[in-house]
C-alpha cells in the first residue's frame, strides 16, 4: 500500500487492521451458519423434489389414458370450470439476514371433494385418480417451491460472503499487516538514524571541548 | 395475496386446473418467455414449468434466479422429465460449496 510512514498512519492502519479482523471473524461464523442451514435445506430440497416428480409422473399417467379413453374436448371441458380456488400468502423469514419467502396457501373451501369439477357420470376414472394424486401432492409442491426458492437465494448469498471472507483473509488483511511492518521498519530506521546522528554529534562537541581544554593548559603552562 | 400458475404443453398442466391453480398453455419459448413475464409483472407468486420448456427457456429464468419472487419451479411433463430440476438443485450446490457433495 502506498502511504506516508508516519506515527499517525500506522495508528490508523492498525485500528483499522482491528476492524478487517473482526469483520473477518464475523462473516467467517455466518458463512458457517448459511452453510449448515443451506446444506439441511438442500437434503430437504432433494428428497421432496423425488417425491413430488414421482407423484406428478403418475398423475400425468393417468391423464395420458384419460385422454386416450375420453374426448380430448370432453376432458377439457370437465377441468376448465374450476370449483376450488386459491390464493397464496406470501411472507418472508429472516435466516442470516437472507429474506427467504414463506408460502402459505389458502384453499377457497376445505373441502376435499371440491377438487372434482366434474360429475363422474361421463368421465373416466382415471382422470379422478389424476385428480386425487395432484391434490395430494399439492401441499408438498407448495414447499419445494418455498424451500427451492430459498435454497437458490441462500446459494448465492454464501458464494457472496464467501468472496468476502476470502478477500479480508487473503487480500485486505495481509495487506495491512505488509504495510505496519513497513511503517514499523521504517520509523525504527529513523530513530536509528537520530540516534546515530546524535552520538556523532556528541562525539564532535567532545572532541572540541578536549582541543580547546588543551589549547587553554598549553597557554598556561607557557 | 399472490396466485399461483402453471405453464407448460397443454396436455401436461390441464390437471393442475381442478386444484384452482392458473393455466397458460405454452407450446414454444417465445410464447412461454412472454407468459412467464406477464405472470411476473400480475401477482403471480409460484409459477410452475414443465421440464421441457423449462429447459428451453434458460436465460430467461435465471434471470429470476435471484429475485424473491417469483418462483419458477419446473415439474415433470406428461413427456416424462428430463431431470433439470434435479440439476437445478445440483447448481445451487455447486454455487454454495464449491462441488457438488449432495447426491
Amino acid at each position: 500500500m502506498n502511504v506516508n510512514p508516519t506515527r499517525m498512519e500506522l495508528t490508523n492502519l492498525k485500528r483499522k487492521l482491528v476492524t478487517a479482523r473482526r469483520g473477518h471473524k464475523l462473516l467467517k461464523d455466518k458463512r458457517d451458519e448459511l452453510m449448515r442451514r443451506f446444506l439441511d435445506m438442500v437434503r430437504e430440497n432433494k428428497e421432496l423434489r423425488r417425491e413430488v416428480e414421482q407423484a406428478i409422473l403418475e398423475a400425468n399417467k393417468h391423464i395420458s389414458v384419460a385422454r386416450s379413453v375420453m374426448s380430448g374436448e370432453a376432458l377439457d371441458v370437465s377441468l376448465m370450470m374450476p370449483k376450488q380456488e386459491l390464493s397464496l400468502d406470501v411472507t418472508s423469514r429472516n435466516v442470516m439476514s437472507v429474506n427467504i419467502p414463506v408460502f402459505d396457501v389458502q384453499m377457497r373451501s376445505a373441502n376435499e371433494s371440491d377438487a372434482y369439477s366434474y360429475g363422474f357420470g361421463f368421465t373416466s376414472g382415471d382422470l379422478d385418480e389424476a385428480v386425487e394424486n395432484l391434490s395430494e401432492v399439492f401441499k408438498k409442491m407448495v414447499r419445494l417451491a418455498e424451500i427451492e426458492k430459498s435454497c437458490q437465494m441462500m446459494s448465492a448469498e454464501i458464494e457472496k460472503t464467501r468472496r468476502r471472507v476470502n478477500a479480508l483473509e487473503h487480500v485486505l488483511i495481509p495487506q495491512y499487516m505488509d504495510t505496519i511492518k513497513y511503517i514499523t521498519m521504517k520509523l525504527d530506521e529513523n530513530e536509528r538514524s537520530t540516534t546515530t546522528r546524535l552520538m556523532k554529534v556528541k562525539d564532535m562537541m567532545m572532541k572540541q571541548q578536549i582541543e580547546l581544554q588543551k589549547k587553554q593548559d598549553n597557554l598556561k603552562n607557557a | 395475496m399472490y396466485k399461483i400458475a402453471v405453464v407448460g404443453d397443454k396436455d401436461s398442466i390441464y390437471g393442475f386446473a381442478s386444484l384452482g391453480l392458473g393455466i397458460f398453455p405454452c407450446d414454444d419459448e417465445d410464447s412461454a418467455s412472454k407468459t412467464i413475464k406477464e405472470l411476473a409483472k400480475n401477482g403471480y407468486g409460484v409459477i410452475y414449468v414443465t421440464e421441457e420448456l423449462f429447459e428451453l427457456l434458460g436465460d430467461e429464468v435465471e434471470h429470476f434466479r435471484n429475485m424473491p419472487l417469483p418462483a419458477i419451479i419446473p415439474i415433470p411433463g406428461v413427456k416424462g422429465n428430463t431431470g433439470i430440476g434435479m440439476r437445478n438443485v445440483s447448481v445451487s450446490v455447486e454455487k454454495a460449496v464449491g462441488s457438488d457433495i449432495i447426491s
